[in-house]
């Protein structure tokens, strides 16, 4: 028989209040199994009848260790473990962990590959932002959001699939480079994107945005202050719809990013609808930063001509001894990086990714730690759900938009 | 080096006694565990960098002194600079203070760096595991922590086996 464990609660003395112990405020589990927490997140509520008192996030039902993991692992190969990492920014990770290795074994990478790159990580924002966009609705029982959302979403896993063959976990962008070119269909497939996604938003628009019933729910909810923010490290759409301004896309351009033509949405209100509207906004600029990268694809090769550290064509490997030595070394062993480290930021979907990368001259990492945006803005909840009910706590949840993948690691 | 940075390195040097160090454009100042919370403190009131991008450490077993590296990635919005403070600690009874009061954001990232390194933060307001259960024996990311691989279990030896292997409690 099993037998059911009594929590113990001496360990959250610090954190609930007084009133927990003598019976007057309720503890209550919400999670690891609730469907509003977006994955496996256990929050603990104190409640006073329906009012939030405190709130203790407990995380780490995802943690799959894998810093560690890529620690034994060539740069090559721990790349595949970034894309587990944040499950709805697959491209956006391989392109932060690839641009730290470029950084860190000083690696050019052509034109060509930084625009399908940029054109890739957009579109994945738009995947990243549409999965949102559909649980939210869900959460705030606008269900039929959630259909519209996974419509356009396939289409795009459907150009994902076109380029890399797979739908989610790609590994397409490559230290110095990408894995190939896009094939021809390619191009077709996204202006067909472009041309009807306009439409489809306004149709989200015209769903969410002006609902009464939304409005209600949304308005003054969650009020978060770009002081608070900035304590709590909170970065990407949530720090933006409290007021400042932050986009490393715009801030410190990569990717040539600075050769687009797009704005950055920011509101100043800081509360769950301007969460909302900041996401909406996105995904119109997303898709501008598409067409315009589409419209310059410059022509030309798409991997570094580096062979220090790229494979040489198939072509070479016939013709030339070298080409056959570097084939064979940079498979079996990886390629050496140089001593020292690096930090390499990335704008994705929900803040600033950051990774830390340290090389020790050999030809795995020494240590990757990823700073992960997630993990920095769930912090910030048990702040601001004080006070709040427990209907709004899920609607604050929803919108800060978190992954427990990206939490956990 | 970048002109913003170099009059911060330049006080850091004559304030703190700090050494510095330049990697791939990015700057790595060197402070001791007692000055860590003295030098956030100036880089945030006085050289406007407000927010805590990263904190994490490095194991550099089997070194002993220093182990550990903790680091403090900080980001200028203001500015649009970044900079990286090192704090080298022993092996023994690794000890930093807790920067809790100048960054918030550092309470989890500090409880993430006692559970995978075992680095504790003096004067922590809640010092429990984050990721790890609780019942966790050592620090995952230490580099004398074996990465773990299941034991494979055959007819002849799986009894034997089965008896040492860890299983969720019934």
């Amino acid at each position: 028989m099993s037998q059911i464990e009594e929590v113990n609660y001496e360990q959250y003395k610090h954190l609930v209040s007084e009133r927990a112990f003598t019976g007057e405020t309720m503890l209550l589990n919400m999670g690891p199994q609730h469907p509003s927490t977006h994955g496996v997140l256990r929050l603990l509520l104190e409640l006073d009848g329906e009012t939030v008192v405190n709130c203790i996030p407990d995380i780490g039902f995802l943690h799959t260790g894998i810093e560690k993991n890529m620690e034994a692992k060539t740069y090559a190969k721990a790349e595949v473990m970034t894309d587990r990492l944040d499950y709805m920014n697959t491209v956006g990770n391989n392109l932060a962990y690839c641009m730290a290795v470029e950084k860190l074994v000083d690696l050019d990478v052509p034109p060509r590959a930084q625009a399908i790159r940029v054109i890739l990580t957009e579109i994945q924002r738009i995947i990243s932002h549409l999965v949102w966009i559909g649980t939210f609705g869900l959460d705030l029982n606008a269900s039929s959001m959630f259909m519209y959302a996974f419509r356009e979403r396939e289409m795009l896993l459907d150009i994902l699939e076109l380029c890399s063959g797979q739908r989610m976990m790609t590994t397409f962008i490559r230290p110095g480079g990408i894995w190939r070119d896009v094939p021809v269909e390619f191009e077709t497939a996204v202006r067909d994107f472009i041309k009807i996604f306009p439409k489809r938003i306004d149709e989200y628009e015209a769903l969410l945005t002006k609902n009464p019933i939304l409005l209600d729910r949304l308005v003054g909810i969650g009020k978060l202050d770009v002081a608070t923010a900035l304590q709590h490290g909170v970065t990407g759409p949530s720090l933006r719809a409290s007021g400042l301004n932050w986009d490393l896309r715009k801030a410190r351009p990569y990717m040539g990013y600075e050769q687009y033509d797009f704005n950055v949405p920011v509101r100043t209100e800081g509360d769950t609808y301007a969460r909302y509207i900041v996401h909406v906004e996105e995904l119109r600029e997303s898709l501008k930063i598409v067409e315009q990268a589409l419209n310059k694809l410059p022509m030309g090769p798409v991997r570094s001509d580096n062979r220090k550290f790229m494979t040489p064509p198939r072509s070479e490997i016939g013709v030339s001894m070298e080409a056959l030595i570097h084939h064979f070394k940079l498979w079996t062993e990886g390629f050496p990086a140089p001593k020292g480290s690096v930090y390499s930021a990335v704008e994705s979907p929900r803040g600033e990714l950051g990774l830390y990368l340290e090389g020790d001259g050999g030809p795995k990492p020494y240590r990757v730690h990823l700073r992960t945006p997630s993990f920095d803005n769930l912090s910030v909840l048990s702040k601001i759900v004080k006070g709040t009910l427990v209907a709004d706590l899920v609607a604050i949840l929803a919108s800060i938009d978190i992954v427990l993948g990206d939490i956990d690691r | 080096m970048d002109n913003i940075l170099e009059p911060i390195v330049k006080s850091f040097q004559e304030k703190f006694n700090a050494t510095y160090e330049e990697f791939r454009g990015e700057v790595h100042i060197f402070v001791t565990a007692e000055q860590i919370i003295e030098a956030l403190t100036l880089l945030r009131d006085k050289h406007e960098f407000e927010l805590l991008s990263a904190l994490t450490a490095v194991d550099y077993w089997p070194q002993q002194s220093p182990r550990f590296h903790v680091i403090y990635q900080l980001s200028s919005i203001a500015k649009n600079v970044t900079v990286q403070l090192r704090v080298p600690v022993n092996g023994d009874q690794p000890r930093v203070p807790t920067a809790t009061r100048v960054y918030e954001v550092a309470n989890w990232r500090e409880r993430e760096l006692l559970d995978m390194f075992g680095i504790e933060f003096e004067g922590h307001p809640d010092p429990r595991r984050i990721l790890m259960p609780e019942d966790t024996e050592g620090h995952p990311l230490r580099k004398d922590f074996p990465l773990g691989y299941e034991e494979p279990q055959f007819t002849f030896n799986f009894e034997e086996i089965d008896l040492r292997k860890p299983y969720a409690k019934e």
